[in-house]
């Protein structure tokens, strides 16, 4: 067994591990968690197939950037973890059943008797100073760029989409408009003094500080 | 394969619609809201545009551009036309429904039109990246369409339905092409079938990958055992929307079927045709069957269409000429008659009142005679009564099916379509025989009158003089 096998078989091997973990975690924290180490071990997988530029982006965008993301709106949502489980348990030997079944068409089929190494010629390995990230560029931007523009499509839908379905104005919302907040010009319009007479301060109150009503700018805000 | 401009002139259609999108996209940031009917016009200038473009583009000859990822040929000129002109339906009669709930807004048309771009790619697709991408920007636009009216609890759950499922089906029609590109080393429709005329078919990988290709397809047409989003999608989204989503892309699906299947894999048809017989049957008995039990028209009209997936089925499992020009023709019509149908349910539908139930349209012939006679047309033809299109269709399909021997499935489409037709006439009773329960006359605009008046009468007139589609049909195979 040589090194490269060895390494993809441990790399493989956490993968597959990191998956199990992923849906079997009560804590949903964790399973993102081992979420993030599925990508990676999967991007060493691709390291070892010398899709070097894959493996890296792989690890910069799923890992640096979506799960992170994921991570943050996961523990901002406050899920019902016993609500969930009850499903899962209710539903879990069925799944079972058909995921056995599943896996083990897959294996007759998909096992190593026809998809070993001579049905399949191992491929040769590029040679040395072969640029993954070149041959990826010349691929997208060349033979490849009706694909690409499409995707370009797709993503502007997906802005499109995720606008209309989330952006909404409510009517007690309170937000800034910087727009008009820039418009403020010097004078009256940034301030506004209102004259009050003043007002005769109970004897029960302490005399430190201002009382409510004898300040213009609490009147301003009230007024506003 | 470097860029070419020359390319620029085969895709016109699909830029003409990307244009239109992105045009309409901008300018609906600078309107007021009295001034949202600028939208519909420039769409609907964009639409006949990107019709004319198809057909001067159009040609017997074989167009391909951008190194085999794009095709063009006459039968996606036929597809790409008829696709266009859904639409153009499609917004005529959306309009006062859509204005009525407020959702007559830019992001309707922007999203409808780049689901028509969808749509469009994949009718030209011609390797596998390019067919996913298409159906990937397809699918992104009707998941946001299905929830585009927000304040609806069922919308957004029908919406949430149709992602997980849809993505189940585009996971498994990618693991599908994964494997064949495993098995043939190519991606392009041309290249696997050329690898699978070399290698011979007896590949396991290669009837793997085929399988789970078949399943995508499968789940996108909504053919059982797939179709459960379908009810509920049908039911929750608003109507406009259905009407959108059960005509273009089930033309699409067809593309997608013929492109993959009769392009990329010819030499699988022992395979894939036994695989479709599975697929038709139990469309044709869960559709037809279920449909009678439904008392929601929408439903109704959902299982209606799984029904209808099963005898474009027979079409392509016949493996002849005459069973994929038949398939189209099905498509084609079954496109016409559903942008009907759901039509005529939009128009029907005012403001606060939302027209669902088959007991809303009893007396619609007292309430509007000409409209019932429309919706009339459209059910005797999805019956398959003649001297209307759908008979055409089916009788057609069958033809086919009977030439390469396989009378007995013949003989069960018959038996399905007698039972079917037993829900479709019972609409046409309840519209003349019933008593209305709302008397309010129906408030639709003129040009979705005139609309579904072209769409009533063409099924009429295709039914009596069915050459012309049909020549069109047999010269795309």
């Amino acid at each position: 067994m040589g090194f490269e096998k060895f390494l993809f078989y441990v790399f493989a091997a956490i993968a597959v591990f990191a998956a199990g973990m992923v849906v079997t975690r009560r804590n949903p924290v964790h399973a993102v968690l081992y979420l993030v180490l599925a990508f990676v071990s999967s991007a060493a997988l691709w390291l070892l197939i010398e899709a070097e530029f894959l493996g890296i982006v792989l690890v910069l965008v799923y890992v640096g950037a979506v799960m992170v993301l994921f991570l943050f709106v996961v523990m901002m949502l406050d899920i019902e973890v016993a609500a969930l489980r009850a499903q899962f348990i209710r539903h879990l030997p069925l799944g079972l059943v058909i995921a056995a079944v599943m896996i083990i068409n897959m294996v007759l089929v998909v096992g190593p008797w026809n998809f070993g190494l001579d049905s399949f010629a191992k491929p040769v390995p590029q040679p040395e100073g072969y640029s993954n990230t070149t041959v990826l560029g010349l691929d997208l931007f060349r033979t490849y760029l009706y694909q690409f523009e499409i995707a370009a499509v797709v993503l502007l839908v997906a802005i499109v989409a995720a606008i209309r379905l989330t952006l909404r104005r409510r009517a007690n919302t309170k937000h800034q408009e910087p727009s008009e907040q820039v418009r403020v010009r010097k004078g009256p319009e940034r301030i506004r003094l209102v004259a009050m007479r003043a007002e005769a301060v109970p004897a029960s109150v302490p005399r430190i500080g201002s009382g409510p009503g004898a300040d213009p700018n609490d009147a301003k805000e009230q007024g506003e | 394969m470097p860029f070419e401009a020359a390319y620029l002139y085969t895709i016109l259609p699909e830029l003409v619609i990307l244009i239109t999108a992105s045009v309409v996209l901008v300018v609906d940031l600078y309107l007021r809201d009295d001034q949202k009917g600028l939208n519909h016009s420039l769409t609907l200038v964009g639409l006949v545009l990107a019709l004319a473009s198809v057909g001067l583009v159009g040609g017997d000859q074989t167009a391909t551009a951008f190194g085999g990822a794009f095709v063009r040929d006459p039968m996606s000129d036929l597809l790409k036309g008829v696709v266009i002109v859904l639409t153009l339906f499609t917004f005529v009669y959306s309009s006062n429904y859509m204005r009525d709930r407020d959702m007559w807004v830019g992001e309707y048309h922007v999203l409808v039109l780049f689901s028509l771009l969808g749509v469009m790619i994949m009718i030209s697709a011609n390797d596998f990246l390019s067919m996913y991408l298409g159906l990937e920007l397809l699918a992104l636009c009707l998941y946001a369409l299905v929830a585009f009216d927000r304040d609806s609890k069922a919308g957004s759950e029908a919406a949430m339905k149709y992602f997980v499922l849809g993505s189940i089906g585009t996971g498994m029609l990618l693991y599908g092409i994964s494997m064949l590109y495993g098995a043939t080393g190519g991606i392009g429709f041309g290249d696997v079938a050329a690898a699978v005329a070399a290698t011979g078919t007896d590949d396991k990988v290669l009837v793997f990958g085929l399988v789970f290709v078949l399943i995508g397809i499968a789940f996108k047409f909504g053919a059982v055992p797939f179709h459960m989003w379908m009810p509920d999608v049908y039911q929750g989204a608003p109507a406009p929307v259905v009407l959108f989503l059960s005509s273009a892309p089930k033309v699409a699906a067809f593309a997608m079927a013929a492109r993959i299947l009769l392009d990329a894999l010819p030499g699988l048809l022992a395979d894939w045709g036994d695989i479709l017989i599975i697929l038709s049957v139990l469309s044709m008995a869960v559709g037809n069957v279920v449909a009678i039990a439904q008392t929601n028209i929408k439903r109704m009209l959902a299982y209606s269409t799984v029904s209808h997936v099963g005898f474009i089925f027979f079409g392509l499992l016949a493996g002849t000429e005459q069973g994929y020009a038949a398939a189209m023709f099905y498509a084609v019509v079954y496109g016409l008659m559903a942008v009907g149908a759901f039509g005529v349910l939009v128009m029907i539908s005012h403001k606060g009142f939302e027209a669902e139930n088959l007991d809303d349209l009893k007396g619609l012939g007292d309430r509007d005679p000409w409209l019932a006679a429309m919706m009339t047309l459209v059910m005797f033809s999805m019956a398959g009564v003649p001297p209307m299109v759908g008979f055409m269709a089916k009788l057609l399909v069958l033809e086919a099916v009977v030439n390469v021997g396989l009378i007995w499935l013949a003989i069960v489409a018959v038996v399905f379509s007698i039972i079917g037709a037993f829900y479709y006439l019972r609409v046409v009773k309840m519209i003349y025989f019933d008593k209305p329960e709302v008397m309010d006359p129906v408030t639709a605009s003129g040009s979705a009158r005139i609309a579904v008046s072209v769409n009533g009468l063409a099924i009429l007139f295709l039914g009596m003089f069915p050459a012309g589609l049909l020549a069109l049909c047999e010269a795309a195979f």
